[in-house]
């Protein structure tokens, strides 16, 4: 029985992030402790959902552009261009007409959203067109987005953190539904409807069989140049999401700021999931797992005190243990050293 | 005056892992000359070249450069005994200048001692006189990327002269270069025979090494079949010299009728590609196998690819029920309802991790587009209706395919295609590294269905078998069309055909 749970290919990261929430609730005894006001629920557990929302939408796409091959290390810079372009086409004030406190925006609120998405979607397109289309290197072809973006957000806003006052905005980030934060909501839709693409349609297929083997792929009839463009769009949107749940989490966009590291977060997040980067066979629930993984050891290093200069060297060796109880390799190795090996049983 | 004999081996054996890959050849090349190299793939071509160049020792024999032994350990040691070497993929930095590429690893330097920064002027101007000997006046300081395959062909050469080269080794250096290309290349080969090079050059286009060389050496299954005179060795001479079977005696046995052949499935008019196929008629009808019958390098694959929209067209064009078509991808051509065996199995073929079940499915479900999903249950279906059918040898449907025998592999693709019922399937060497038992099976599965009104294009490079099972053989030789045959020609005809002067 106990085989069958460990021989899951999501048992180890799921098993780190227990431990994780182990170690967190013996430094915090109040860690499981939520709290109900005001129709919310309130508590570590939930903060850490809440925080690990962006991190998830980024690593949802992320793990499709990586079971084709790809890689794209230009989400931060989408982020960061979502999240300027809302808030500036938001911006937002706060007048009093006839004695009544009316919230004014710049545009609709509805098309800021659909601009800064359909922004994000144009950026993943650039991206997809460079790779499938010019035969770029993807990690080459994203990085051009990721410094030249990054630019496009700073240039948008002036170099300087864009203030929004209009409270309906901050719904995405701050809002609850049925007592659970928002954007807790946002992350389960895409990532339902994704896992409901891959396995109710032939995606899954083909972004396995693309990312294992693109030559038979091709010769087998798949479009495989269509479906990697459309793949690093989604990924572009993706992102776009997260930076809109980012900006309405603080109110603001900061083009210098916003979702700097994340893309290597998402990547990590991808590889705690079990997915490769070699390609093919991938987890969508895997990455999710690498997400609250990386969330729960964040909020878990400010909790238990460590001192902010070492956090990073916590949080590196945190995940090379992690990475090490994913490989088979190092486990029958460590099993070697304790366990005597059963005569004739070597496999 | 008797030109004198620059390089000559005698007795070379090579063995790998057990396997005779040359076994006692002798060898001579002489000042002056071009010499070509013949054989079969497997034939011992290339290792007797790295035998030469020192990339590999010989575990007997002897080697001798102007009268004395010579034992070159490195392919680097050779080429300082004078003897250079330019491969079959030009292997120079693509990112480094024309210049710089000419003397790699050997940059002229200012100062007596050798250390100052190099001098790029001197390095210019020698590059610009080498390269003007082979008559190619180019911009040296200009990336050897930006230009074209021929050119960096010339390249290669000029850096292989040099060093101050006495013996120059060519292997296959046209088999990327179209007609003029190779032309050119010609021309500089007989100017550097003139200066008293001892040229040795491998092909497997027949026309160039009657057109270019004074001598031919001929190996097979690793021994020297013998040295001959172009104009004391014909073609079919040559050919059965190469195949090495007594050519009479392999009979053409049809094993169905012709009868069968019906409307026309898809009509080439004219189709080729530069530098890979030249225009050639190709018509496939229902129920009738077309064998291509040609040695390899003919453009049999090239043919194949064109057909199925791998490589486009650049000239000609594709008909089928009378409407021209267009292919510009395989998903195109499979719409129309073709269908390919790959040559490469590993390559185009197979989707390693992928199970059985799977990569069954993979060509019908991508037909049917991204929505219309076959559940895993009808996959499952589909797939153990083939496996029963073909006698597919698996665990079970979920075991990767790479887990499986090539032989079931190869029945594997044949599945993933007849899943999408094809109305043309394009067979590329479908018997290739499959044991006897399993090449059996699938040529009956394919004859068989040929029977029930498939237009089925067979490339193969074992002549018998493309005799036995088409019903028409189109032969190709040097990328061209040279004629058409009958099903029931003997493997002589072909060879015949190919021999003959177009």
């Amino acid at each position: 029985m106990m085989r069958r749970f460990s021989s899951h290919r999501l048992f180890w990261p799921f098993a780190a992030l227990v431990l994780l929430l182990a170690v967190n609730a013996v430094f915090n005894p109040g860690f499981w402790q939520l709290q109900w006001r005001d129709g919310h629920l309130y508590g570590s557990v939930i903060d850490i959902l809440n925080r690990a929302a962006p991190l998830a939408l980024v690593a949802i796409g992320m793990t499709l552009v990586i079971a084709t091959r790809g890689i794209d290390i230009s989400v931060g810079a989408v982020v960061a261009i979502s999240a300027a372009v809302a808030a500036l086409m938001i911006g937002g004030e706060l007048v009093v007409k006839d004695g009544v406190q009316t919230h004014v925006t710049r545009y609709p609120m509805s098309v800021a959203i659909l601009t800064a998405l359909v922004v994000a979607a144009l950026c993943g397109l650039w991206n997809g067109l460079l790779v499938a289309k010019v035969g770029m290197q993807p990690i080459i072809a994203t990085l051009i987005l990721m410094v030249a973006g990054r630019g496009i957000a700073q240039l948008l806003t002036g170099g300087q953190i864009i203030t929004v006052y209009y409270a309906p905005f901050f719904f995405l980030g701050n809002g609850f539904l049925l007592g659970l934060p928002f954007a807790v909501f946002i992350a389960a839709v895409v990532w339902a409807t994704v896992h409901l693409l891959l396995t109710r349609t032939a995606l899954g297929l083909f972004i396995q069989s693309i990312g294992i083997n693109p030559a038979a792929s091709r010769v087998a009839g798949v479009r495989e140049r269509l479906i990697i463009v459309c793949v690093y769009v989604f990924c572009g949107v993706a992102a776009g999401v997260a930076g809109l749940v980012i900006s309405s989490n603080v109110k603001s966009a900061d083009g210098n700021n916003a979702g700097v590291l994340m893309e290597l977060d998402a990547i990590l997040a991808v590889t705690l999931g079990g997915t490769a980067l070699t390609g093919g066979r991938f987890s969508l629930a895997g990455s999710v797992l690498g997400a609250l993984i990386i969330q729960t050891l964040t909020s878990t290093i400010y909790s238990i005190g460590v001192p902010p200069e070492v956090n990073m060297v916590v949080k590196a060796a945190v995940v090379f243990a992690v990475m090490l109880l994913q490989s088979p390799e190092f486990r029958s190795a460590v099993r070697g050293l304790v366990v005597r090996p059963v005569p004739g049983a070597a496999r | 005056m008797t030109p004198s004999v620059v390089l000559e081996a005698r007795g070379l054996t090579r063995r790998f892992t057990g396997v005779l890959a040359l076994s006692g050849v002798d060898f001579r090349l002489l000042a002056g000359e071009v010499h070509a190299l013949m054989g079969q793939n497997g034939a011992g071509k290339s290792t007797l070249i790295k035998v030469l160049t020192g990339v590999y020792p010989a575990d007997a024999g002897e080697l001798r450069l102007n009268g004395a032994a010579i034992h070159p350990e490195s392919a680097a040691d050779a080429q300082r005994l004078g003897i250079s070497t330019v491969y079959q993929e030009v292997n120079l930095c693509p990112n480094l200048s024309v210049a710089e590429n000419v003397f790699a690893g050997r940059y002229p330097r200012l100062g007596a001692s050798g250390l100052w920064r190099i001098d790029w002027a001197r390095m210019e101007r020698d590059a610009r006189a080498l390269l003007a000997r082979l008559n190619l006046d180019i911009d040296v300081s200009r990336l050897l990327s930006s230009y074209p395959v021929a050119v960096q062909q010339m390249v290669a050469i000029a850096r292989a002269l040099s060093v101050d080269a006495k013996v120059l080794i060519l292997d296959e250096p046209t088999s990327s270069l179209d007609e003029h290309e190779v032309a050119r290349l010609f021309d500089v080969l007989r100017q550097l025979r003139g200066e008293g090079m001892a040229i040795l050059f491998v092909t497997h286009f027949l026309a160039q090494t009657y057109a270019i060389a004074d001598r031919i050496t001929v190996l097979r299954n690793g021994e020297r079949v013998g040295e001959y005179l172009p104009a004391e060795l014909p073609r079919a001479a040559l050919i059965t010299a190469m195949v090495g079977r007594e050519l009479s005696a392999a009979a053409g046995r049809n094993v169905h009728t012709q009868e069968t052949a019906g409307a026309d499935v898809l009509e080439a008019r004219g189709i080729g590609r530069r530098g890979q196929l030249s225009p050639l008629d190709v018509t496939l009808r229902r129920g009738e196998v077309v064998g291509v019958g040609g040695l390899l390098g003919s453009g049999r694959t090239e043919l194949a690819r064109l057909l199925f929209g791998l490589d486009r067209i650049d000239s000609g064009e594709l008909v089928m029920d009378g409407v021209p078509v267009r292919f510009d991808a395989p998903s195109q051509a499979i719409r129309h309802g073709l269908a390919m065996c790959p040559e490469e199995r590993k390559h185009d073929g197979i989707v390693a991790e992928l199970s059985v079940r799977e990569n069954i499915a993979l060509a019908l479900q991508a037909r049917m587009g991204l929505w219309n999903f076959l559940t895993p249950a009808r996959q499952q279906a589909i797939a153990e209706r083939f496996v029963r059918m073909l006698g597919i040898k698996t665990a079970d449907l979920e075991t990767p395919v790479a887990l499986l025998s090539g032989g079931n592999q190869q029945k594997v693709v044949l599945a993933r295609w007849l899943a999408t019922e094809p109305r043309l399937m394009i067979l590329d060497e479908p018997t290739r590294g499959i044991d006897v038992a399993a090449k059996q099976e699938i040529m009956n599965e394919i004859l068989g269905l040929a029977r029930e009104g498939l237009a089925v294009l067979f490339i193969s490079s074992e002549m018998d078998e493309v005799v036995r099972v088409a019903d028409r053989i189109v032969v190709l030789r040097d990328r061209r069309k040279v004629g058409e045959l009958p099903g029931d020609s003997s493997e002589q005809a072909v060879y015949h055909l190919i021999a003959s002067d177009a």
